[in-house]
């Protein structure tokens, strides 16, 4: 029964990813991280490519490939640019999968098709500036009345919100006090458009430089009371399964970031000379490599089986968030390895693996830092019982 | 339009080439194959002959090879093409360009055509027969090394700009035809993710040689690969070195006389 093998469609579609990623990407994402641009026309590309709504139902203008191909898509992405994988997750996970899982039929409609054509991108606005690991310590307001949701707050950290192709915010907010006296939230869509909305473009980045990252600003927007996603206080529960898929993404990010450290620390190695060999033929390196190529088949299995998981709809969060701490912990060891390997080059831009060092730490923070996985686990094994 | 691709599965160009311990082949456990490129170039054509055309035209793949060869075929399926013909039978385990071109034809004229694209050559043997043989076996024209093709208003002829040495060849040929097409022809398209999804349904349909009438692999015994060895490895490069130029020169001269012997 047991049976690693992928479906041919999914190779398929690996290779193909794959040799975009290199023909399309590969030669403009240097520039790109320098430059800190967000290109819309590699967004159009992409889009072309049918990234947008890998998960998404036919009959919205998606594809219906299940979250295997999904992650196959996204790591072979990072393998390349940490970047262009981040925009693809977050519009994916964080952007169409509220709406997809969540949505009325009405919202549905409205907004998926644009979104799986890549012209529109939509947001979760999660994290506030008091409300980061502790995400339900929201403190963004949205008040019902006659018809309409008035919301004010902020919210920052937030990818794909303020480029020009931004069009709808998914925004967590407080709309009341549940019987517990505990915050009741919920998620209310909010297009970019709508008077009292600010979206600015957040600068400085470490990493993901060529990702959209926006700080948000409400100030008595309204919008219709049907925006509402689902219905009042379950935006909390809505959050945290979104983040459950939001993981595997996030995994995929780790892995594949790994893949491509580890693919250009092991062509630098046979080809670098000193004391008269080759530098992979020294044991220290040889022993590196060989650790890194195994760390990552390791956690392919890992973020694989919770993807099966997920598609074959068994409870999935667990393994979720620990392929999401390994990958990403197993991106930090090998890009830390592969700078190593590359020495005084490794430091410098035009060798890549700078890059790939920098964007891997976002991802033992981004979508729940690495200690709230492993909280996150803990909770599963009955630790805090 | 009746449109037919021919694609062939090779080892990737990236891949390192070893020979196996008989020398009747390469070592194929632990290499990547990849649709022929040139034969990339040959379906992207078909797609923007069937797209500029318009109406019912269709693309159908053709390709002779193992079982392994389907996940290619179906990858041309998935960057547009509508069908295939997957010629796959035990009895064929290296077919030579006779056998091929035999096979080819006999496909073609089963399935009926107006045009059909292939690579200039298949990057494994480099014997760039096939396209040939098949044409003369069929007695229609073909056009090798295409670089431009551009289709008659009423689809009866072509006008092609072949590579050749230190130019461009401008060719005018009547329908059917077999063109072989050469880099630079077109950008190949990428099997889109809804490409591929579509390409699950679409139908491939496998021929043994059987179903084509052959009793047995037909066009053979024309010619036979004995063996198979790699080039021998290029000698030991040493590095003169010495502070002054003349020292160096001096140096070289005596390792010319002494150790290559050539002087």
């Amino acid at each position: 029964m047991l049976n690693f093998d992928l479906a041919e469609e999914q190779q398929i579609l690996r290779e193909s990813v794959r040799d975009f990623a290199e023909n399309e990407i590969k030669p403009i994402a240097e520039e790109l991280d320098e430059k800190e641009e967000f290109s819309l026309d590699l967004v159009k590309k992409m889009a072309g490519m049918g990234l947008f709504g890998m998960f998404v139902s036919e009959e919205y203008g998606g594809i219906d490939a299940g979250y295997i191909s999904y992650v196959i898509a996204v790591e072979e992405l990072s393998r390349i640019d940490g970047s262009a994988a981040a925009t693809v997750a977050a519009a994916n996970s964080l952007g169409i999968g509220p709406i997809f899982y969540y949505g009325s039929e009405e919202q549905k409609q409205e907004w998926l098709p644009k979104l799986c054509t890549g012209e529109t991108l939509a947001s979760f606005g999660l994290t506030e500036p008091n409300a980061g690991s502790d995400a339900g310590a929201t403190q963004t307001t949205a008040e019902l009345k006659d018809g309409e949701w008035t919301i004010n707050g902020s919210k920052i950290f937030i990818t794909n919100s303020a480029s020009p192709i931004s069009g709808l915010i998914i925004v967590q907010a407080k709309t009341g006090v549940t019987s517990k006296g505990k915050n009741e939230l919920s998620c209310i869509l909010v297009p970019n458009d709508t008077p009292g909305v600010t979206a600015k473009e957040m600068h400085g980045k470490m990493m993901w430089r060529s990702s959209n990252t926006g700080e948000l600003y409400f100030e008595d927007v309204r919008v219709p009371e049907k925006n509402l996603l689902g219905e009042k206080g379950t935006g909390f529960r809505q959050m945290l399964a979104t983040l459950d898929r939001g993981r595997l993404a996030i995994a995929a990010m780790g892995l594949g970031g790994a893949q491509g450290a580890f693919e250009l620390a092991l062509t630098y190695s046979k080809e670098r000379n000193q004391f008269g060999r080759t530098i992979s033929s020294f044991q220290a390196n040889a022993f590196k490599l060989a650790d890194m190529a195994m760390e990552i088949e390791a956690a392919r299995n890992l973020l694989y089986k919770a993807c099966w998981l997920c598609d074959e709809g068994r409870p999935f969060s667990m393994e979720a968030a620990m392929a999401k701490l390994y990958c990403s912990e197993v991106m930090r060891r090998v890009v830390n390895e592969a700078v190593q390997i590359h020495g005084g080059y490794g430091l410098m831009r035009e060798y890549q693996v700078e890059r790939f060092f920098r964007d891997q730490k976002l991802l033992e923070i981004g979508e729940g830092t690495s200690e709230i996985q492993r909280i996150v686990i803990a909770r599963k094994l009955g630790c805090f019982e | 339009m009746k449109i037919i691709v021919l694609l062939k599965r090779v080892p990737d160009t990236e891949a390192r080439i070893l020979i196996n311990q008989e020398g009747t082949g390469i070592r194929e456990d632990d290499i990547k194959f990849v649709i022929n490129p040139y034969d990339e170039y040959a379906i992207e054509e078909g797609l923007r002959l069937k797209e500029k055309v318009g109406g019912d035209s269709k693309v159908t793949v053709v390709c002779i090879g193992s079982e392994e060869s389907a996940e290619l075929i179906r990858t041309a399926l998935a960057m547009g093409a509508d069908d295939a013909v997957h010629v796959c039978d035990p009895a064929l385990k290296k077919p030579g360009p006779f056998t091929s071109g035999a096979i080819l034809a006999k496909v073609l004229q089963d399935e009926g055509f107006d045009i059909v694209f292939c690579g200039k050559q298949a990057i494994d043997d480099d014997m760039a027969q096939v396209q040939a043989i098949t044409a003369e076996i069929l007695d229609i024209p073909q056009v090798n090394v295409a670089v431009v093709f551009e289709i008659s208003d009423d689809h009866s002829s072509a006008v092609l700009n072949r590579r050749i040495e230190g130019g461009d060849e401008r060719v005018e040929t009547k329908l059917p035809v077999i063109i072989s097409c050469e880099k630079g022809l077109n950008e190949p398209r990428y099997a889109s993710l809804p490409g591929i999804m579509k390409a699950k349904k679409k139908e491939i349909r496998k021929k043994t040689l059987a179903d084509l009438g052959f009793d047995s692999a037909p066009g053979g015994g024309r010619s036979e690969i004995l063996k198979w060895f790699p080039l021998p490895k290029g000698g030991e490069c040493k590095m003169v070195e010495a502070e002054e130029i003349k020292d160096a020169a001096a140096e070289l001269v005596k390792l010319l006389r002494e150790e290559a012997k050539v002087l």
